[in-house]
């Protein structure tokens, strides 16, 4: 029923992009309350896969390619005319009249005529036995024609004419021949090395491949008998299959007096609209920007601008990206981005097989940084991969070779399907992308190609997505089932790395406004002390300030260490292991009038132990007023840079490491970080400073510095990885800042370096590339944010020993401030103390 | 401060210190007639609470140091030494079975908070 108020819309052409208008218009109008749509079709079948024409000739029904049934039309209430194409658009009344006569008004219209194919101007086409391939029409006849044929040519060694040649050896023809006038097969898609290489390929299963030929006339008499070329040479076949290219179908246009380009084409602005405002063309019959897009994913884009533009919904056509894969005849040839970039803007790595008919060819920016384009013959596997890559502008790996090579040992370069960004288009027909489809697959369970077909109508155009989006779905799965997704507690739906970067933009420096903002509940002992590091990381403002005591983790809420029987122990920072006697007597007096057990460290320096909460502050004032500073023992942060004594005393040593080891703590000392962090400083390879255990380590060379990172003693003991070798100290500090940075950015709580570097996907060949080749681009973030910690950085033992306000939270009873705990009980143990035995 | 004890319902409620003697969001320890008490500020929530000073697990009087949240709507406190958590309100252990803290009952008057004993 058409009421009054439904705006009548009627769609001239009822091709592929016609009928993926309707679709995309019925799915946008919910129970087609807006607009009623009415269909003319010049051909008398509805609209069909032509894509896969071929597929007709190898057993495929006309009704397999349909892409809609008959009833479909019926259910959707649209009304439908076949076999009878529209000949007049009478715009001043707003109404078309078809070749029957029907005659329908109209308040939009949309031309989607195509094209029909190219026939050029030769003496001899109109004979007998010359065909063109475009329609199911033209397959019939061509099928007829072949059973009493002998030999067949196609003119054009394009895209389709190699479709067309593929479909007269399935014919069953003794010969087929190929001619083209461009010296090279696929000239738009393939640079002369991929050319030769598919020729060679065809040309092995039979096929007479003619290029560089002109041809003059068409010769017979009512039959075709055969080519004459301008070069004297001659063709005897009694078959010719016309593949020269498509002719837009504007000839209704101009008529009606829309403008039209001078080579053909229907001039339409970015949102589809021709000279005419009520009349929209899409698909090849179109002019936009300047081009027609002669492959049909482009023609579902305009079908999809127009629609979602009628329901009023801002959208415009871009310019499309006419990248394009297919299998010829068995080998796979893929074009992509520009695929015939050359020197100086570009560099080229090309690899060719010439055994098992492989040509590959990469165009990379002159920095190496981009992928331009490519080309792929033989094997095309990678091509889904590299369009997201040239597509998204993804950064590329160091050895980009390995792009097309696969990686050649050591860790898997680059990253799979899974690594490309959320936004990136999978499937390019339907514009879906694989947030779209890891949804539908993850939340929704269509996780067979079949249901995300019907799910989102992935892989139902051209199908080259379809191998991407069975990684997709095995990524999604693995995620699933092997890999949780480590958010924080169930008051944060957020993982660390993610909840660090939303405190970060926002700007947030207390954790209720955290909460507030991305938490629910009322917090616990894992969310409050990941998000203080987090603050500590970002800020680098006192921890217990504002409201950031009690969300500290016990150590970290008294800035000491607590131990058995409630005690604390007190470490101040002796950087690198570095102590001068005056120091070394200052310590021994404040633990003999605190009753203090004293122990060297595994880290190089002297611990305090047995202090009771409320003499902390007073401990402190006295180790601060010596020149110490706190050590932050308590923190999950820079712990020791452990050294030898390098060149100053050892016979062995090459460079200084204790200098090195003391400018490196006091570079990091108070990096807030997910765990605590170790460090040491050897001065030569016998490495005594173990600093190959460490989280990260330097060992000196005669050349300069070797950096390790990311080891561990602790239940795993793991050795750290070389990142860089004989490096000078600035380049070791600039990559150790990244590193840390990267480290404290990115690790789930409470993960240490080596931990956090297992679960990294591409492992330290990855790190390194983050790190030390700057693949992410980030190393200037990295270093100008470790800057702000080191610029920042402030004593928090000073902090709360001159502010009475800090001070007074140490205490045991807040209703009795001099009263110490009286349950502390001490035991002796060779002239010192030591705490009771747990009960 | 001095110790004055309140009669009126069935309490003897005692008062243990000023308001602000306890961190927003955060524990403290009064000492009371001999007894280690810890106090929770629970200004989120908008709500007080009152335990024992000592952790159950390994007798250390530290759970005024521990930090305080929510398991579901369940108001609780983590011991900083090994991370067991009690409800506020039961006193119930929320992650290991068998331990059980004390709890009291709580009232803030006049800018002081007194405990029920």
């Amino acid at each position: 029923m058409i009421t009054n108020k439904k705006s009548n819309v009627v769609v001239i052409g009822n091709g592929m992009v016609g009928y993926k208008f309707c679709e995309k218009l019925i799915a946008k109008d919910k129970n087609s309350e807006r607009f009623a749509l009415t269909v003319f079709g010049e051909e008398p079948r509805v609209a069909y896969d032509r894509v896969h024409l071929s597929a007709y000739f190898d057993g495929k029904t006309a009704e397999d390619l349909t892409m809609a049934p008959l009833d479909w039309y019926i259910d959707n209430g649209i009304q439908l005319y076949l076999s009878d194409p529209v000949v007049d658009i009478d715009r001043e009344r707003k109404q078309i009249r078809s070749h029957h006569g029907v005659v329908v008004p109209y308040d939009y219209l949309i031309l989607a005529t195509g094209s029909g194919a190219f026939v050029p101007p030769l003496s001899g086409v109109e004979k007998d036995g010359v065909f063109v391939y475009r329609t199911i029409e033209d397959l019939d006849l061509i099928q007829s024609h072949a059973r009493r044929a002998r030999k067949g040519a196609v003119l054009g060694g394009g895209l389709l004419g190699l479709e067309a040649a593929k479909a007269l050896l399935d014919l069953g023809l003794e010969e087929a021949h190929v001619v083209e006038f461009a010296p090279r097969l696929m000239p738009r898609q393939l640079d002369d090395a991929g050319s030769g290489v598919l020729q060679r390929q065809l040309e092995s299963l039979g096929l007479h491949i003619h290029l560089a030929k002109s041809t003059q006339e068409i010769t017979g008499d009512d039959a075709i008998t055969g080519m004459q070329f301008t070069d004297g040479s001659f063709l005897e076949v009694d078959m010719l299959v016309i593949s020269a290219g498509i002719r837009p179908r504007d000839e209704l246009a101009r008529l009606s007096g829309l403008e039209t380009h001078p080579r053909g084409g229907i001039v339409v602005d970015n949102f589809l609209q021709t000279s005419d405002p009520s009349i929209f063309a899409i698909g090849e019959c179109a002019v936009a920007h300047h081009m027609i897009y002669g492959l049909v994913a482009p023609g579902y884009e305009m079908a999809e601008v127009v629609a979602a533009r009628m329901m009023g919904d801002e959208k415009e056509f871009k310019p499309y990206d006419m990248s394009t894969k297919l299998k010829l005849i068995g080998t796979d040839v893929g074009s992509f981005g520009n695929p015939f970039a050359t020197e100086p803007e570009c560099r080229t790595v090309v690899y060719e097989n010439r055994a098992k008919g492989v040509y590959k060819r990469i165009n990379i920016s002159a920095d190496g940084k981009e992928l331009l384009g490519g080309i792929l013959v033989g094997d095309a596997d990678q091509y889904n991969m590299l369009l997201q890559t040239c597509k998204n502008k993804t950064i590329l790996p160091p050895n980009s070779e390995d792009l097309i090579l696969g990686s050649r040992g050591g860790e898997e370069a680059g990253a799979g399907v899974m690594s490309l960004p959320d936004d990136a288009i999978i499937c390019s027909c339907e514009a879906i992308t694989k947030a779209m489809l890891c949804h539908e697959i993850g939340e929704n369970g269509n996780d067979t190609i079949d249901l995300l077909k019907k799910a989102t109508k992935a892989c139902t155009g051209c199908g080259g997505c379809t191998p991407m989006v069975k990684d997709i779905i095995q990524g999604v799965q693995k995620e699933k089932g092997v890999y949780v997704r480590n958010i924080l507690c169930e008051h944060f739906d957020f993982t660390r790395q993610e909840l660090f970067d939303l405190v970060k933009i926002n700007g947030l420096k207390t954790y209720t406004s955290v909460l507030n903002t991305f938490g629910k509940g009322d917090g616990c002992e894992v969310c409050k002390p990941a998000t203080a590091s987090i603050l500590a990381s970002l800020w680098n403002e006192n921890i217990l300030a504002k409201d950031r005591a009690p969300i500290q983790d016990s150590n970290d809420r008294f800035l000491a260490n607590i131990q058995r029987g409630g005690t604390y122990s007190v470490v101040p920072r002796i950087a690198g292991g570095e102590i001068s006697p005056e120091k070394l007597i200052v310590l021994g007096q404040v633990a003999q009038k605190y009753g203090l057990y004293t122990k060297i460290t595994g880290g190089q320096r002297i611990d305090l132990f047995g202090a009771h909460v409320g003499d902390l502050p007073k401990i402190w004032e006295e180790l601060i007023v010596a020149g110490f500073e706190s050590g932050h023992a308590y923190g999950k942060s820079l712990r020791t840079v452990k050294s030898c004594v390098g060149t100053t005393w050892c016979r062995y040593g090459v460079q200084d490491s204790v200098t090195f080891a003391i400018e490196l703590e006091n570079r990091y000392k108070g990096l807030r970080s997910p765990h605590k962090l170790k460090s040491g400083v050897s001065g030569c390879t016998r490495e005594c400073a173990e600093a190959q255990s460490k989280d990260f380590g330097l060992i000196a060379t005669d050349k300069g510095w070797n950096v390790y990172v990311c080891g561990n003693g602790g239940t795993k003991p793991q050795h750290a990885q070389l990142l860089v070798s004989d490096v000078d100290k600035d380049t070791a500090v600039k990559l150790l800042d990244r590193f840390l940075m990267f480290y404290v950015k990115t690790a789930d709580p409470l993960a240490r370096t080596a931990t956090w570097l297992n679960k990294m996907e591409g492992g330290i060949t990855y790190l390194k590339a983050v790190v030390v080749d700057d693949v992410l681009g980030i190393g200037a973030e990295l270093e100008r944010e470790l800057q702000l910690i080191v610029d920042t950085y402030a004593c928090e033992w000073k902090e709360v020993v001159e502010n009475p306000d800090l001070r007074k939270r140490f205490s045991h009873f807040v209703n009795e401030p001099e009263v110490k705990d009286p349950t502390v009980q001490f035991e002796p143990l060779r002239n010192q103390v030591k705490a009771r035995e747990w009960a | 401060m001095e110790v004055t004890a309140i009669h009126k319902d069935k309490y003897t409620w005692l008062a243990a210190c000023p308001v602000n003697s306890v961190p927003e969001d955060g524990g403290a320890c009064v000492l009371l007639n001999g007894q280690q008490i810890a106090l929770f500020n629970f200004t989120r929530r908008g709500e007080w609470y009152a335990t024992t000073n000592e952790c159950p697990h390994r007798q250390q009087m530290a759970l005024s140091r521990g930090m305080i949240g929510s398991l579901g709507n369940e108001p609780k406190v983590a011991c900083p030494f090994h991370k067991k958590t009690f409800s506020l309100k039961t006193g119930e252990c929320l992650n290991d079975e068998g331990y059980q803290i004390t709890t009291f009952p709580i009232k803030v008057e006049d800018g002081v908070v007194y405990v029920g004993v």
